[in-house]
């Protein structure tokens, strides 16, 4: 049975909820868990405060009446799974090494930043530097895969080390920027310069988007690498797959770096 | 020796002497079964007998579009080694040369394994600094930029230590013809058992050998007591109503593979007849002391 947590109303500070994963509730009892600090400020608010909790398995859990407030949803989650209904705040799903994270609408900057593993999907929109570092950390996101259903804002995939990105509506200005390896994937179009200074990595774009002059025309290719991709990402979004299975214009880049990086654009005119 | 005898065909009451071998098998597709099929004669041609070749290797079977990792016709190869560096070393170079080399063809792993070989990872260096490393799902490929577009390959297979090489029929009938009819039949059943090869030419060796020479440093001589052209000269094992015999060798990735592809055989040889086929059925070892695997007749025949 899913474990519950109802928000009572929205917070008069910023909550940390990084302490509500499946591996850290497990074998509490409810008094255990209503006694969680989660409050960011000198103000102490406990999960009691804040929660109305029914227990359950503390493998599913179920944070209901959510709000941008709520920060750190899911972060360092290696396992279960975890659904949200309503926003969440920044780093929603942080450093998650496994299980499965479902937003069931908008999250804050940072999503999934510095992800390792697992599944997260936002069914509304992100907000920036999606799946990227915080200042200081080398790489941004390195496994896993992340289905944002909406829009995504600024920089997303920004040092994008490994693992699969998927935003089925646009995303904002310098998607992909300083990527490290890694596959974003864009439905509609992407906002400015897209793939700035990318070292390796391939970034697919369903609309046409201009580039960088640092951006060389390699031609249009129906790859076998992309059908291989596609029928991995068929159960995560039919649309990114079909996306895939069309003939794609390969753009090497970004020259201004190694430029063995990639954009293919969907519509084969530049 | 004799003791059976089914449907006018004389099975003898011996085992094939099997050997433990390493083995991998790939999934080869390309952009239709007809290019498939032609990688995967090229890499497993000149792979006949280890000692010889470095490995023996063939095609399991065709693989439908729809059973291919990328959705494309395909085709099943299994490649058989004496050693894991002998096997490492043959498949970097047999993909190498026949499969990169083939238009249009991608390479995957095709068997699980706790221990992996080398593929793509061996691969990569082709592409000269433009190769592209993509994980997903669990696998690791490699896109190597070639003349045709990009090869796929994934980077590693799996190996398992748990293979068998050398069980096999000695098919012997009173004519040459018959004998080959008798030997095609076998050959065409055991095509359909998975997870098992016959490396010869078509399946069929006609060379059959022994251990040792009059010559020194010949490791291996013609098996003189099984050629009918000198039936009368030395010590024979081949009764009067004999003029041809013709082998079948099996590498399996389990031994059931290779006692359902000998059992396959047998039957297919049993239905044809002594008339139009063989007469007498028999099987290679050595005594049993070699082998660990013994694959009797008589538990195999219909």
């Amino acid at each position: 049975m899913t474990l519950f947590l109802t928000l009572r109303e929205r917070p008069a500070q910023r909550l940390d909820l990084s302490p509500l994963v499946p591996h850290l509730l497990a074998g509490k009892t409810a008094a255990e868990i209503e006694g969680i600090a989660l409050q960011t400020t000198r103000v102490r608010v406990t999960v009691g405060d804040a929660f109305r909790l029914r227990m359950g398995d503390a493998q599913h859990i179920r944070i209901e009446n959510a709000c941008d407030r709520l920060d750190q949803i899911g972060a360092g989650q290696n396992g279960g799974d975890i659904e949200v209904i309503g926003d969440t705040g920044v780093q929603t799903g942080r450093l998650m090494t496994g299980g499965r994270l479902t937003i069931r609408g908008n999250a804050g900057h940072w999503t999934a930043s510095g992800m390792r593993n697992g599944v997260i999907e936002i069914t509304g929109s992100a907000g920036d530097r999606l799946g990227g570092p915080l200042a200081g950390e080398v790489s941004g996101m390195r496994g896993g895969v992340l289905i944002i259903r909406g829009n995504a804002g600024a920089r997303a995939g920004d040092k994008l080390r490994r693992g699969t990105i998927i935003i089925e509506g646009r995303a904002g200005d310098h998607a992909g920027s300083r990527m490290i390896a890694g596959t974003l994937i864009v439905r509609g179009a992407a906002g400015a310069l897209p793939g700035t200074l990318m070292n390796r990595g391939t970034i697919v774009l369903g609309e046409t988007t201009s580039l960088a002059p640092t951006f060389a025309d390699c031609g249009v290719h129906n790859l076998v690498a992309m059908r291989l991709m596609a029928s991995f990402l068929k159960p995560f979004s039919k649309g990114a797959a079909a996306l895939l299975g069309r003939p794609l214009r390969r753009f090497a880049g970004d020259m201004a770096v190694s430029g063995h990086g990639e954009i293919f654009m969907g519509n084969s005119n530049p | 020796m004799r003791t059976l005898t089914i449907k006018g065909i004389r099975i003898d009451d011996t085992f094939a002497e099997a050997f433990g071998m390493r083995a991998t098998a790939l999934t080869i597709t390309a952009d239709s079964a007809r290019w498939a099929r032609q990688a995967a004669v090229t890499m497993t041609g000149f792979a006949t007998s280890v000692i010889g070749c470095g490995l023996e290797a063939g095609i399991d079977r065709a693989l439908p579009a729809r059973e291919t990792p990328d959705g494309r016709p395909g085709v099943r190869v299994l490649l058989f080694g004496m050693s894991t560096t002998e096997l490492q070393k043959q498949l970097a170079a047999r993909v190498g040369q026949c499969v990169l080399t083939c238009p249009g063809t991608a390479c995957y792993a095709a068997l699980e394994g706790e221990e992996k070989l080398r593929l793509g990872n061996a691969l990569r260096y082709f592409a000269d600094g433009w190769q592209i490393s993509k994980r997903f799902g669990g696998k690791h490929y490699w896109r190597l930029p070639v003349m045709d577009g990009e090869f796929v390959c994934e980077a590693t297979t799996g190996l398992t230590k748990k293979a068998v090489g050398g069980g096999n029929l000695l098919i012997m009938g009173a004519s040459a013809t018959t004998t080959l009819a008798a030997t095609e039949a076998a050959v065409k059943a055991i095509d359909a058992v998975a997870d098992a090869i016959m490396p010869f030419p078509g399946g069929i060796v006609r060379s059959g050998s022994k251990v040792g020479s009059k010559y020194k440093g010949v490791i291996a001589s013609t098996n003189d007591a099984y050629c009918p052209t000198l039936k009368g000269a030395v010590k024979t094992a081949l009764d009067d109503d004999t003029a041809s015999v013709l082998e079948i060798v099996i590498d399996g990735l389990t031994p059931e593979a290779v006692a359902n592809a000998m059992r396959a055989g047998l039957r297919a040889i049993v239905k044809l007849g002594p008339k139009r086929g063989a007469v007498r059925v028999g099987a290679g070892n050595y005594g049993g002391k070699l082998g660990p695997h013994h694959f009797h007749l008589k538990d195999l025949v219909p």
